[in-house]
């Protein structure tokens, strides 16, 4: 089946239209990006808008320069990084075995659904002041508060997957006297494979949510922290900075798990 | 001749909410060592549970099934390869759930692969398999733990017709030269008459036995019995008595 297949004219010119398109959408992307660069610097730099409120390209870029050179950028950046890391693993980890626990009995999962449902639509962030007084001001709480925002949404989205389960190869397994335990490990843990990636890809979003949520209520170093520190003094450059920081890890994240995603499901169709 | 299985006054009410379904009342046959049974009757009847409950998987409300061979073998509408394994892994997925997956038996599974065609896809994915190659893996990990029953639901409705005719045709083939005994649940009148030795005709829900038909076709094999004219007659009878 892989033998070179000689192509014919059209189907030769339609590959370098489709490579050209795409080539193009790739350059488009960045072009934009300048471009919006370029008229915020020079609205900023023209004074058609208030750089001290709107910040500009080139003031941002020697926010950063200066972080960097005082040492502190890799430092709050470590910090977040850290916290938002150790809080994503503890959500999926943990949410991944309550759903198994849930999938497992009937029972608890019955009766545990209404709790799971309002805890689901609870805004976490009510539960601040709790966490603080529980946890303290340090990276713990921070930590909590990101396993608090992940977990729900990691457990009902694993359950989900779970329960997705095709019946007929339920039937099949049971048809050849498979116990519970053999069901869980040869069908149920492989085919949810794909719902375990999307789950990491939605914890991915909720960590970078909990943890920066974490760090503006209580906290003493972080990009979090950088950002409400930079709005309270009025300093709009470290404010832009901290969120173009942050723009980078979330989408270096995401990109990980993106890449864990093609190393995994390639038989599958 | 031995019996293999035995379904004595059987009757199965289901239970939901919605109320009570009685799906199989008072059934009555038999199968024995073998024997390529069919049993069709119209859809909805009671088919597929009437399969369940010979594989024991359903126990009966009523009456009693018993099954004397060790064990069986099932097979399903659907291939329901595992797409995450190769064939070789699939083949093997009984094996490994009866906890027998010795390098004897593992030899056994493969070597029956090579003998009906699939050598050069053990290591392949479901995926790049034609369907009726995927039907002929399915029987084979049927076949793995060397059953003395298979159970077949229908296993070839999900294919095309041509497709169908053949690996029917195959099927048929492979489970007589294992001398297997076989119960097969149809629909489908004409497959029902180019396998079987017998075929149990079953009323409309809840399930009993209509009649039993022992098949005279001097040639076993199905494409070949398409041909006789034998088929017609019996297709034609067959076909009164469900629509009777
Ligand atoms: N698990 C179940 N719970 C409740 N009712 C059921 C269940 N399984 C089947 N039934 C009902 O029992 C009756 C017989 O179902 P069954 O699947 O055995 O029929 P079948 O002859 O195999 O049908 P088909 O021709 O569609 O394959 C149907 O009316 C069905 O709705
Ligand atoms: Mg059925």
């Amino acid at each position: 089946m892989k033998n070179k297949t000689v192509y014919s004219q059209e189907h030769l010119l339609y590959l370098k239209k489709t490579k050209r398109r795409n080539l193009f959408v790739f350059l488009a992307r960045f072009a934009v990006f300048g471009l919006l660069l370029a008229v915020w610097e020079l609205a900023a730099s023209l004074e058609w808008v208030n750089p001290f409120i709107t910040s500009s390209p080139s003031r941002i870029g020697k926010t950063l320069a200066d972080l960097y050179k005082s040492g502190s950028l890799f430092h709050h950046v470590g910090i977040t990084l850290g916290e938002t890391l150790l809080g994503f693993f503890i959500a999926v980890a943990a949410g991944y075995l309550i759903a198994l626990l849930l999938w497992w009995s009937e029972i608890f999962r019955r009766v545990s659904e209404p709790y799971f449902v309002i805890l689901n639509a609870l805004p976490k962030i009510a539960l601040g002041p709790l966490i603080i007084i529980w946890f303290g001001t340090g990276s713990k709480a921070i930590v909590s508060m990101t396993v608090l925002v992940g977990l729900i949404v990691a457990i009902l989205n694993m359950l989900g997957g779970f329960m997705a389960t095709d019946e007929n190869k339920l039937l099949l397994l049971k048809s050849m006297g498979a116990s519970k335990l053999q069901i869980l490990l040869k069908l149920v843990v492989p085919s949810s494979l794909p719902a375990l990636i999307s789950m990491l890809k939605i914890s991915v979003g909720m960590a970078w949510i909990g943890s920066i949520m974490g760090e503006y209520i209580v906290s003493k170093a972080g990009i979090g922290y950088l950002i409400v520190y930079g709005g309270q003094v009025f300093k709009l450059d470290l404010v832009m900075a901290s969120v173009f920081v942050l723009c980078v890890l979330a989408a270096g994240m995401y990109a990980i798990v993106a890449l864990i995603e093609k190393l995994v499901i390639k038989n599958e169709k | 001749m031995k019996e293999v299985l035995r379904f004595e006054n059987v009757c199965m009410n289901y239970h939901t909410r919605q109320g009570e379904t009685v799906a199989v009342k008072d059934l009555n046959f038999s199968v024995s060592e073998g024997e390529f049974v069919a049993i069709i009757g119209p859809s909805g009847c009671g088919k597929t549970t009437v399969l369940s409950l010979a594989a024991g998987l359903l126990k009966p409300t009523h009456g009693k099934v018993e099954s004397f061979g060790a064990s069986f073998g099932y097979m399903l509408q659907k291939d329901e390869l595992f797409p995450w394994r190769t064939i070789e892994k699939n083949i093997c997925l009984p094996l490994e759930i009866k906890r027998i997956n010795t390098p004897e038996n593992r030899a056994r599974a493969f070597a029956l692969a090579e003998k009906y065609g699939l050598k050069d896809f053990l290591k392949s994915y479901p995926s790049s398999l034609s369907g009726g190659m995927r039907q002929r893996a399915a029987l084979i990990r049927t076949l793995a733990i060397d059953p003395d029953l298979l159970l077949l639901d229908e296993p070839f409705s999900a294919l095309d017709y041509q497709t169908r005719l053949n690996v029917c045709d195959d099927v048929y083939k492979i489970i007589r030269s294992e001398k297997k005994t076989a119960l097969l649940i149809t629909h489908d009148i004409s497959e029902a008459v180019s396998v079987a030795d017998k075929i149990f005709v079953l009323t409309k829900r809840p399930a009993s036995l209509l009649s039993a038909h022992t098949l005279d076709f001097p040639d076993g094999e199905p494409l070949k019995r398409r041909e006789n004219k034998l088929f017609s007659h019996w297709f034609e009878r067959l076909w009164k008595e469900l629509n009777a």
